[in-house]
């Protein structure tokens, strides 16, 4: 297809913003984020011990001591530099995949071991931790972000709202009717499209003609940006930048984050073999987002062998913990489902719930 | 008090409800400034400002979606959908979302959500304007279903359905809009959610039925007692859940029973009202519990509303079956 000059121009507005190299060379020093040794650190415990996690979540779903996973590997760059950009009191909607995003924004590797099992205490979300449930209509959370977000606005906090889908879910009407309300009330909205390249078995080139997800951004007459999803501090400054754009009362953003993920869509049956050439994931395997911050972080004398090591047992001591603690977690009767349908419970469901009562308590 | 149309009575109670609850947001397409399609939201930007009562761009979905974002930050959110033959397009936000948010949180968050929409025949509007989905609604775990049929419900009703802390569908019918005035109090009163009422008291048959379908019912038994039979109309005023209590008294006293809803056969909530019947009251029954509906066809082009919507007619020659079995 010949591009015409209009095209190139609103293409050309769109370039990768990358930080740091895949030999984890800083080639952006001005666009480099504020952070301390500590941080920076923490930054690469979270992406290791998110590998693990995986790793562990799809061993412990073939076991059958999990339930529905969407693998993560690949994707902690933009997952966790995109959280660590937040502050504790901001909204994060996440899609199904995007756990690790709203566990280290206080939500229980417990609680979510709970939720990938189906039970209903996976989604009592705690206290004061501002996250929804994980989102299973691909969309849906884009529409409520563009809520969210104007309901902090009129409560004049200074917070932001945040959510998250995939690149597949880029081609929803909810996708574009979430950007297009949140820019027309002016809200704090941050809107991350995860480009992992594949929806299920359907690559990013059949979803639509655009060159970038990012452009989709000018629909919405928003701020858009294409991101390095494998550099985290490419993903962190961004999201930083995005949020500080909100609150100053400049509107939402839109953050594309060009990634990978390493396994399958999820643990339900899908085979990757069928739809990714090897070489594929060959080209994204060099691109590693914990490979390349380990060579930064090492080459700054702040990561050794130790460190990873410590990580990687503290990882699965605490899944240990969890999912033990998870398997404590009583069965769900049919009665509790009904305790929590509404705040008064209408005449059918009483009277259901005395019928299931004395079956219970046979 | 103050004689009141149907829609007044729905002005007044968003009025009453904005300023005794500052989280209530009224928004929708074309209901600030302008007011409503239907001045449903007449003056209400104007006496309490944009940030509660104000417009939104072209789409349902958003606007369900906004809905559900809204109720998580505390506000209670009051939403249009212009005509609720659109509702298609919003109902992933209404049974897939609101409806679930209490349940899928285990309890943590909940959705006080009103969503307030135009549906019913005999103003020959264009295409999926009129259709009733009640039916789909009903069908959905999580929302109450509410339709008024008189300015005096509507307005008590609309209120509870505000003050209720889980979505509620409420819709409203067209044709009842403006065509009659009721005594309506100007002060604030509540009529509860999943209660019906008794517009009409009999003793030989039971008519269940709800909106529009109420007065063509209320016609049909005054053309019924000319003809000596004394029917009992009930109005739902809640399609789910049912009131159950009260239809089943009704038909224990008059052992006969006939449901008349303006949806076609296989939509509309009757057939859920004939199997409670059935399972709770049939060695009362007499005569077997019928339907009058609309026909199993696409909503009707306007001119041919008149041959296609049921009338008082059709329910005196359906009593009638039931009253002589």
């Amino acid at each position: 297809m010949e591009k015409s000059k209009t095209l190139e121009q609103v293409e050309n507005q769109f370039e990768m913003f990358q930080i740091m190299n895949e030999d984890g060379e800083i080639v952006n020093e001005e666009a480099m984020p504020e952070l301390s040794d500590d941080e920076l650190k923490e930054l690469m415990k979270r992406m290791v011990y998110t590998r693990i996690w995986d790793q562990r979540a799809i061993s412990l779903n073939r076991q059958g001591r999990l339930g529905f996973y969407a693998p993560v590997a690949g994707q902690e760059a933009s997952m966790i530099g995109s959280q660590y950009a937040l502050d504790e009191k901001d909204w994060i909607l996440p899609g199904y995949r995007d756990i690790p995003q709203i566990v280290y924004h206080g939500v229980s590797l417990e609680q979510a071991f709970l939720w990938s099992r189906g039970h209903f205490q996976g989604g009592q979300m705690p206290e004061g931790v501002n996250v929804m449930m994980p989102q299973i209509i691909i969309g849906a959370q884009i529409t409520q972000t563009a809520g969210v977000a104007l309901g902090l606005k009129r409560k004049q906090k200074d917070n932001v709202a945040i959510t998250y889908t995939g690149d597949g879910g880029a081609s929803q009407g909810d996708f574009y009717e979430g950007i297009n309300f949140a820019g027309a009330y002016n809200a704090p909205g941050i809107f991350v499209v995860q480009n992992n390249q594949f929806a299920i078995s359907v690559p990013v080139e059949k979803q639509s003609a655009a060159e970038t997800i990012a452009q989709k951004a000018v629909a919405a007459g928003i701020h858009g940006v294409q991101v390095d999803g494998m550099d985290i501090l490419a993903v962190l400054a961004a999201t930083h930048e995005a949020r500080k754009r909100g609150l100053e009362g400049n509107g939402p953003s839109l953050i594309e984050t060009v990634c990978f993920r390493y396994g399958p869509h999820t643990m339900a049956g899908d085979d990757p073999t069928r739809y990714r050439s090897s070489e594929t994931e060959d080209e994204w395997e060099k691109k590693d987002p914990l490979v390349r911050f380990r060579k930064y972080l090492e080459n700054k004398g702040l990561w050794s062998e130790e460190a990873e090591n410590e990580t990687v047992e503290q990882a699965k001591e605490d899944i240990k913990d969890a999912i033990k603690k998870a398997d404590g977690a009583p069965k769900q009767k049919v009665t509790d489902l009904m305790d929590l349908m509404y705040e008064e419970m209408p005449q059918n469901l009483k009277e259901q719930y005395e019928e299931f009562e004395a079956k219970e308590s046979k | 008090m103050a004689q009141m149309t149907m829609i007044q009575a729905i002005t007044d109670a968003m009025r009453n409800e904005l300023k005794n609850d500052e989280n209530v947001l009224v928004f929708g397409e074309d209901v600030g400034q302008n007011g409503g399609v239907f001045r449903a939201t007449e003056g209400l930007q104007q006496e309490f400002g944009e940030e509660r009562v104000f417009d939104t761009p072209l789409a349902e979905s958003g606007i369900g979606g906004m809905s559900a974002g809204l109720s998580v930050t505390g506000f209670r959110p009051v939403m249009e959908i212009q005509f609720f033959g659109f509702v298609f397009e919003t109902m992933d936000a209404v049974v897939a979302q609101m409806a679930r948010m209490r349940y899928r949180s285990g309890g943590h968050y909940h959705s006080p959500v009103t969503i307030r929409s135009p549906f019913g025949g005999g103003v020959k509007t264009p295409e999926l304007h009129a259709d009733s989905l009640e039916g789909l609604m009903a069908q959905s775990p999580g929302v109450h279903v509410v339709i008024p049929s008189t300015p005096y419900d509507a307005k008590g009703l609309l209120i509870s359905a505000i003050r209720d802390n889980d979505p509620v569908v409420y819709l409203e019918h067209m044709k009842l809009y403006r065509s009659f005035r009721e005594e309506v109090p100007e002060e604030e009163y509540t009529i509860p959610l999943g209660k019906a009422d008794v517009k009409r008291e009999g003793k030989d048959l039971t008519i269940v039925t709800y909106g529009a379908m109420v007065h063509t019912s209320l016609k049909a038994a005054e053309q019924l007692e000319k003809e000596g039979y004394d029917a009992e109309v009930i109005d739902l005023r809640t399609v789910s859940p049912l009131d159950v209590d009260t239809i089943i008294n009704s038909v224990e006293k008059t052992n006969r029973a006939i449901v008349v809803q303006e949806a076609q056969k296989q939509a509309g909530v009757a057939a859920n009202v004939v199997a409670e019947i059935n399972d709770r009251a049939i060695l009362s029954l007499e005569a077997p519990v019928v339907r009058v509906t609309a026909p199993d066809t696409v909503f009707p082009f306007a001119a041919a509303e008149d041959v296609w919507l049921p009338d008082y007619k059709d329910v005196v020659e359906k009593a009638k079956q039931v009253l002589e079995f």
